[in-house]
């Protein structure tokens, strides 16, 4: 009963918005990419070949080649593991954090709030990515390090999303009945808010993670981080940007592509998410 | 005082024939407003339900009949006052900690506002079966779903509509939904807040019928609160008037509908529209209450609005004083 209601109520969701599907259809691509990256690809992505340096798109190099002659399409493909693996650690964490700490803070309100809100402000305070700089820069440079920064710098909208969610359902008629049944402040907050609010946050937490994405690959961009010859898209971009002038085009455009896919995937997921998730539009 | 009660010398004024289920005393909520004054929602109320008993509490929008209501159910924690329940206080504890007591199952609440007080997340099962899960401790599943079976069957609501969540809903099945919720744990007192107020017209009738029938088969006893006296009448057989969070008059139902001492009543009864009354001269209010942040202790809160008041009720507050046959009334000139 609850299977057929599920597949029907996704069916429902793909059915009502068709980009969704084209958003799964990369994700699956991408995930595919994640997971099995360093068998599907054609080459070594470490391996250099002073004879084929900076080759052109053709047939055995379909991405061409870098400076040092690896093959562009076997580094994006072996990058989706590290730039996926390190924005969605990073977006799961800071979804956890925020939903705990925000929705503490909308239901029990007081010195809670307060303390929380101004700790969340203070971290807003700063431009968000030197923060995320400084952070790595002080912990040390490993990926590590980078998925704490880019939760850092995300922690702060989830929370305030939590709180806002929570404060105005806090005093619903739904939730003084919950009380009313025998259910305790905690797991009033648990049982009764947090299942309505998990839908908006769900769709701010795919919205959020091309953002992690570009956190992520930006960092390395710059030089913190991951450091080469890891392929990752951040540094193959930054490796490739010495060639715009040269003319070597596709050794930026292809890497950056990736990251313009997986962010493109990530925002149309968003929508469809919602749909799925939100129970007024269940079927 | 009645005759037939079996406490009268213990009793306070207006005690209900029978057992007592619940009793307020004195009971007083009071708000810190901005601005520094306090305001005084519930002004120590003296109020008894007896068991099996239906009492229906009316008074104008602002009166303090929903934070009395709140307070009676323990959802709200009063100033001062205390509410014995079978004889136990439990406006001893916290509110807080009064939703893990064994009591909580037996004071039940049907909302004024079915649509939001049912959770959107939820599934009708999942609303009615919560507070049996918390309150009664039932783990067991199959005897869960014949709890909820049995609950939605009394509230006459399909049994195809408790896999559905509430907004596919109409506004009479999710007054049956909060009804079911309310009764499913078998409580001793359902307080009905204005239950039918967000109903149309036709299904008002049809749930007041629904309420009218649950409480002859189950024997609970009810409040009910409303501010239509007619939708009182059909159900109660005693009433209580409130103005500005004071009691102001108490009877049984037909004394009061017959023989209303209170200018306020009056003026209540003289509000309801009846054609047979055409042409006759009411006796009507004119202006607002006063403001019940800090009222004047002397003074009747019904004063300046009063078509019998004098200096006195401005000096000296009436205190609610027995009129005969159960029937108590807070006015000078009653």
């Amino acid at each position: 009963m609850r299977a057929t209601t599920l597949t029907r109520n996704i069916g429902h969701a793909f059915g009502e918005n068709r980009l969704t599907l084209v958003a799964v259809a990369i994700l699956l691509l991408l995930l595919l990419c994640a997971a099995f990256g360093t068998v599907l690809a054609p080459y070594n992505p470490l391996m250099t070949d002073g004879t084929a340096k900076l080759v052109a798109p053709c047939m055995a190099h379909p991405f061409g080649t870098d400076a040092l002659g690896r093959d562009i399409l076997s580094r994006v493909v072996v990058a989706a593991r590290l730039d996926l693996g390190m924005a969605i650690s990073a977006v799961v964490l800071s979804f956890a954090g925020g939903l705990a700490l925000g929705s503490a803070a909308g239901y029990f309100g007081g010195w809670t709030d307060r303390v929380i809100g101004r700790v969340m402000d203070t971290i807003m305070a700063f431009p968000l990515f030197v923060l995320a700089m400084g952070i790595v820069a002080a912990l040390g440079n490993s990926v590590l390090n980078i998925v704490i920064a880019t939760m850092i710098i995300n922690l702060p909208f989830y929370c305030r999303f939590a709180r806002g969610e929570v404060n105005v359902r806090r005093e619903m008629g739904y939730i003084e009945a919950a009380r009313m049944g025998g259910n305790r402040a905690l797991q009033v907050l648990t049982n009764h808010i947090v299942p309505n609010i998990l839908p908006p946050m769900m769709v701010q937490a795919s919205l959020n993670m091309g953002w992690a994405i570009l956190n992520a690959a930006g960092l390395s961009f710059i030089g913190l981080g991951v450091r080469p010859p890891t392929p990752e898209w951040g540094i193959m971009v930054s490796e490739g940007a010495s060639n715009i002038i040269s003319g070597e085009w596709w050794t930026f455009v292809f890497p950056g592509a990736a990251l313009v896919l997986a962010v493109f995937c990530f925002n149309l997921l968003g929508d469809g998410l919602r749909d799925l998730l939100d129970p007024r539009r269940r079927i | 005082m009645d005759i037939a009660d079996p406490n009268p010398f213990g009793a306070l004024p207006g005690t209900a024939v029978g057992v007592t289920l619940l009793e307020a005393q004195a009971l007083s909520m009071r708000y810190k407003v901005a601005g520094g004054g306090m305001l005084h929602a519930v002004d120590s109320v003296d109020l008894t339900i007896g068991s099996g008993e239906c009492v229906g509490l009316v008074g104008e929008s602002g009166c303090g009949k929903s934070t009395l209501v709140r307070l009676l159910a323990r959802l709200a924690d009063p100033t001062s006052g205390r509410i014995l329940l079978d004889g136990q206080d439990i406006a001893a504890v916290s509110q807080a900690r009064f939703a893990g007591m064994p009591q909580r199952a037996r004071i039940q609440v049907v909302f004024q506002d079915p649509s939001e007080s049912l959770n959107p997340a939820f599934r009708v099962f999942q609303s009615i079966a919560d507070p049996l899960r918390r309150l009664l401790g039932l783990k067991d599943q199959t005897k869960l779903i014949e709890r909820v079976r049995r609950a939605a069957e009394l509230v006459g609501l399909p049994p195809e509509l408790i896999e559905r969540y509430p907004h596919q809903l109409s506004g009479g099945q999710r007054a049956r939904v909060g009804i079911a919720r309310a009764i499913a744990p078998e409580p001793s007192l359902l307080i009905l807040d204005e239950p039918t107020s967000a109903l149309d017209v036709s299904v008002q009738a049809v749930i007041l019928r629904l309420l009218a029938d649950l409480q002859a088969r189950l024997g609970m006893s009810y409040l009910f609160v409303s501010h239509d006296l007619n939708v009182v009448r059909l159900l109660c057989s005693r009433i209580v008037v409130m103005y500005l969070g004071r009691v102001v008059e108490m009877a049984p139902a037909e004394a009061l509908f017959t023989g209303a001492r209170h200018p306020y009543t009056q003026a209540l009864l003289g509000a309801i529209p009846d054609p047979a009354k055409r042409g006759e001269i009411r006796s009507r209010l004119d202006g607002s209450p006063r403001s019940p942040i800090d009222p004047d202790p002397n003074a009747c809160r019904f004063h300046g609005r009063c078509p019998k008041g004098t200096e006195r009720c401005a000096t000296e507050m009436p205190r609610l004083t027995p009129a005969g046959q159960g029937h108590v009334v807070a006015c000078h000139f009653a």
